[in-house]
């Protein structure tokens, strides 16, 4: 289902206007040319073309979406990456760039007629500098093995996505990866200081610098989450902070969810900015409690997560203030980290959310939408009135200082009727995040997944201008193309004749 | 509002199509700043007003020809502040001018935890484009990595995109206390110093060296605060210090007529070995420079060194103020240009003469 599903959308999107956008089939001359040419850069063992071989490639993390690619090149140096980026811009073969495939939308799937192009061999810390505190490292090196090179220095790499002990550096810049600690210490955009990559020409390029500023238009947010559309990264400097002396974590209990959300926005009204701030709901709760033990109370509406870091003294005053706000926010219980020991378990159990909903159930949809804070309670609410319209549970974590949602739809991936709920629950609840006036996608990307809601949250001249920011980079459109920006074609069959702020969406567009 | 955005819709289409440049300005507080302004001018300030302000939602949501000082005393009522403290130069600044001219003050560089520039607190933006389309990036939450994030590529962009009609900034709470502490030292001994600091988790949120002697500004709860000056040593200086007039540049080191450049380099780079005056800001990272040296040797000095330098006030604008980026940097940043503002109408030449 999901695959006949893909090749509908393909076929759609080879109509494009705005871009060139390279054909799913390649005919046989430039195939060769193409693998004689990859042959010269790489040695054998570094080009995949067998399917028992590209088959482990044909999906990331978000498995509803698969294609196999035409190969796969996994290059150890840049001038190789360059080399190999000159051949296919000359063939004009489409490259799809990859990490650690841990990716949940998408970013990563490959283009049939086209070249997959690993950087699991980057794999090397290249400095890490404790006196400018930071950290040189090439894409393929995890996010937690940054962190790991930089604890003698007694400093870390801030950004902790959940999977940050298999994802990548370079997946996180593809991503703007984010994680728990988002709402005090930034996203990878704010951590990140250089990035250093090729464009789909094999132009050599650097993004920021070790200065705070660089002159000129600043690309550097343009590169950081464009799901590997604008360049392939070969290098990127991080910042380091000091690592905190102390940290505890506060787990409040909440009656109702309405009530948790309340207490979030209490919190920073009272001009308190908490390292981390995370809720789970009851089924949440229940869900990961006999996979962690981590003492959540199982009888509570949702549990709130809220940790201070800093100075011993720093740390005492503020765990005062929060328990202060929280118990004025109604909260029915409070427990307080004694030691790390215990904040870890505190946490495990949100960082194990995805695993024990993937036992809990044949498969999950996580979904992605981010929503302004005092809307969380209503969202709440909201989700559980679709589980039971679409007959599936439903378990809410969310990164609640920052509005981030990952509401993970259960459902079986062997019945094509469940596959076809979750997709249209998953959609329901994105359009609500944007009709609250939040995003569909907060920190796992567009990729293939999301292209249809872009067409609810952005209007055809925006999309537009995202085309063209596409184009400045890489106006062959061969480096991952097809993700991210739907066509305005795609918007006006899909959402077809749907309507928005009481308006049609896209009036100007001749009907089909 | 709509009207006012008709009005600017319809200027833009008559510049494109009489091919006449417009020159966007608002209090006109950053007239120096950039290469020569040339144009009609193009007024923003009727678009004006505080959109949306939820304090429990860390953002605000401004029109572009908000006043600057209106929006940071609205922030202030609350508590809350914009974290990048921009400088105004003036009182017509604008909020529009201040994501445009991309300009972060003493807080740019606070240790540890939340820092940054313009850009990084910019998390939505509507422009009108070289078509007169509005454009809306980002949007008022926090994380969105829906689309290319153009919203933040506006933040110093100098208005040759396009004219911008409305940011969403986030906002943080103002610190529960501040204090400022004096070092006597030479450039060498702060610059030294002002690096070991940064890799200890302390509460700095500002320094300023000059003619030695190095002011460290602290910012956060008390306890932390105590605890900081117990390892820091240093001389407390009584009452706000001296962080409203460096960010505002009426220190005595920057009044005079000699050039004044900005030299944005790694923190750890070593003295610039001028015998100039000199100040010295984000933990190292930011030094400004009276000189009246050639360009080419200040702009050489600060490449060797890992950054760049700007002619930022007064000298001969003529030759260009800002360092040029490298020839496949330039290639995506004419291209942008070209996409957006097609008729290049916006801004010619403020920022480089091929944009």
């Amino acid at each position: 289902m999901a695959r006949s599903r893909q090749v509908r959308r393909r076929r759609r999107s080879s109509r494009l206007e705005t871009i060139a956008e390279p054909a799913n089939s390649i005919d046989p001359a430039r195939r060769d040319a193409l693998l004689a040419g990859l042959r010269d850069i790489l040695r054998a063992d570094s080009l995949l073309l067998e399917v028992e071989d590209t088959r482990p490639y044909e999906c990331d993390g978000l498995t509803l979406h698969r294609q196999l690619p035409m190969a796969v090149a996994l290059p150890e140096t840049e001038s190789q990456v360059e080399r190999i980026l000159r051949l296919c811009h000359g063939l004009g073969v489409p490259v799809v760039p990859r990490g650690a495939g841990t990716g949940l939308s998408g970013g990563a799937l490959p283009h049939a007629s086209g070249l997959l192009l690993s950087l699991a061999r980057f794999d090397r810390i290249l400095a890490v500098d404790p006196r400018a505190r930071s950290a040189t490292v090439q894409p393929g090196v995890r996010n937690l093995a940054i962190s790991e090179a930089a604890a003698p220095h007694r400093l870390y790499y801030a950004p902790d996505p959940s999977s940050q002990i298999a994802c990548t550096i370079g997946g996180n810049v593809a991503e703007n990866a984010g994680g728990v600690h988002c709402l005090k210490y930034g996203l990878t955009l704010h951590n990140v200081l250089r990035v250093r990559g090729l464009t789909m020409a094999g132009e050599p390029v650097e993004f920021g610098s070790h200065a705070l500023d660089g002159p000129g238009l600043d690309l550097l947010p343009l590169v950081v989450g464009s799901e590997g559309m604008l360049a392939v990264v070969t290098e990127v400097t991080v910042r380091l902070v000091p690592t905190p002396q102390v940290a505890r974590c506060i787990m409040a209990s909440f009656a109702d969810v309405e009530d948790a959300g309340n207490a979030v926005a209490s919190l920073i009204a009272a001009g308190i900015v908490p390292a981390g701030l995370e809720m789970l709901d009851q089924a949440a709760a229940r869900l990961v409690e006999p996979f962690v033990s981590a003492g959540y109370d199982l009888d509570a509406a949702a549990v709130l997560l809220c940790e201070s870091d800093g100075t011993a003294a720093e740390v005492e005053e503020e765990i005062e203030r929060m328990s202060r706000v929280l118990k004025a926010a109604r909260a029915t219980g409070i427990r307080v980290s004694t030691d790390e020991a215990e904040r870890q378990r505190f946490w495990a159990g949100r960082k194990n959310a995805f695993p024990a909903a993937g036992r809990a159930s044949p498969a999950y949809y996580c979904m992605d939408g981010t929503i302004p804070r005092r809307y969380l309670g209503a969202m709440l609410k909201a989700i559980q009135a679709m589980e039971r319209k679409y007959g599936l549970g439903c378990p809410n974590v969310f990164h609640a200082g920052d509005g981030n949602l990952h509401p993970l739809i259960l459902f079986d991936d062997s019945d094509p009727g469940s596959v076809a709920r979750a997709e249209a629950f998953g959609a329901e609840i994105l359009e609500e995040s944007v009709r609250l006036g939040g995003t569909i996608t907060g920190e796992h990307g567009v990729g293939v997944e999301k292209l249809d809601q872009m067409c609810a949250q952005f209007d055809p001249a925006t999309l537009e201008a995202f085309f063209a920011v596409k184009r400045a980079f890489d106006p062959a459109g061969l480096l991952n193309p097809g993700k991210v920006i739907p066509t305005l074609h795609r918007c006006a069959e899909l959402g077809g004749m749907r309507v928005h702020s009481g308006q049609e969406r896209f009036p100007d567009l001749p009907r089909f | 509002m709509e009207a006012e955005l008709e009005r600017l819709t319809g200027r833009i289409r008559d510049a494109v199509a009489s091919a006449t440049p417009l020159c966007i300005r608002a209090g006109g507080t950053k007239d120096f700043y950039g290469n020569e302004p040339r144009g009609a001018l193009l007024d923003p300030r009727p678009l004006s007003g505080i959109v949306a302000y939820e304090p429990s939602e860390l953002v605000v949501t401004a029109l572009a020809g908000t006043s600057l000082a209106e929006l940071e005393r609205t922030l202030a009522g609350q508590g809350q502040m914009l974290p990048f403290e921009p400088p105004h130069f003036g009182e017509g600044a604008t909020v529009g001018g201040c994501v445009a001219a991309g300009l972060a003050g003493p807080r740019r560089a606070s240790y540890g935890t939340t820092c940054g520039g313009v850009r990084d607190f910019v998390l939505g933006a509507s422009l009108v484009d070289g078509r007169g389309n509005l454009l809306r990036f980002g949007g008022q939450v926090m994380k969105n990595v829906a689309g290319y994030d153009v919203a933040r590529t506006l933040a110093g962009s100098l208005g040759v995109l396009g004219v911008i009609v409305e940011v969403s900034l986030k906002v943080l709470p103002r610190p529960v206390a501040e204090e400022t502490l004096r070092f006597d030292m030479l450039e060498t001994e702060a610059l030294s110093r002002l690096n070991d600091w940064g890799g200890k988790p302390l509460p700095v949120s500002g320094s300023a060296w000059a003619e030695g002697r190095l002011d460290l500004r602290l910012s956060g709860a008390p306890p932390a605060l105590a605890a900081a000056r117990a390892a820091l040593g240093g001389e407390p200086v009584d009452g706000p210090g001296p962080w409203e007039d460096l960010r505002e540049h009426r220190l005595r080191f920057f009044a005079g007529d000699a050039p004044l450049w900005r030299l944005s380099l790694p923190s750890t780079a070593g003295p610039l070995g001028f015998q100039d005056p000199l100040l010295i800001e984000w933990g190292g990272a930011l030094r400004w420079l009276r000189t009246e040296r050639p360009a080419d040797e200040i702009r050489a000095r600060a490449a060797e060194l890992g950054g760049h330098a700007t002619l930022f006030r007064g000298g001969d604008r003529t030759a260009g103020v800002f360092t040029r980026p490298s020839a496949a940097l330039m290639t995506i940043q004419r291209r942008l240009k070209a996409e957006f503002d097609p008729a290049g109408i916006f801004n010619p030449g403020r920022m480089y003469a091929e944009l």
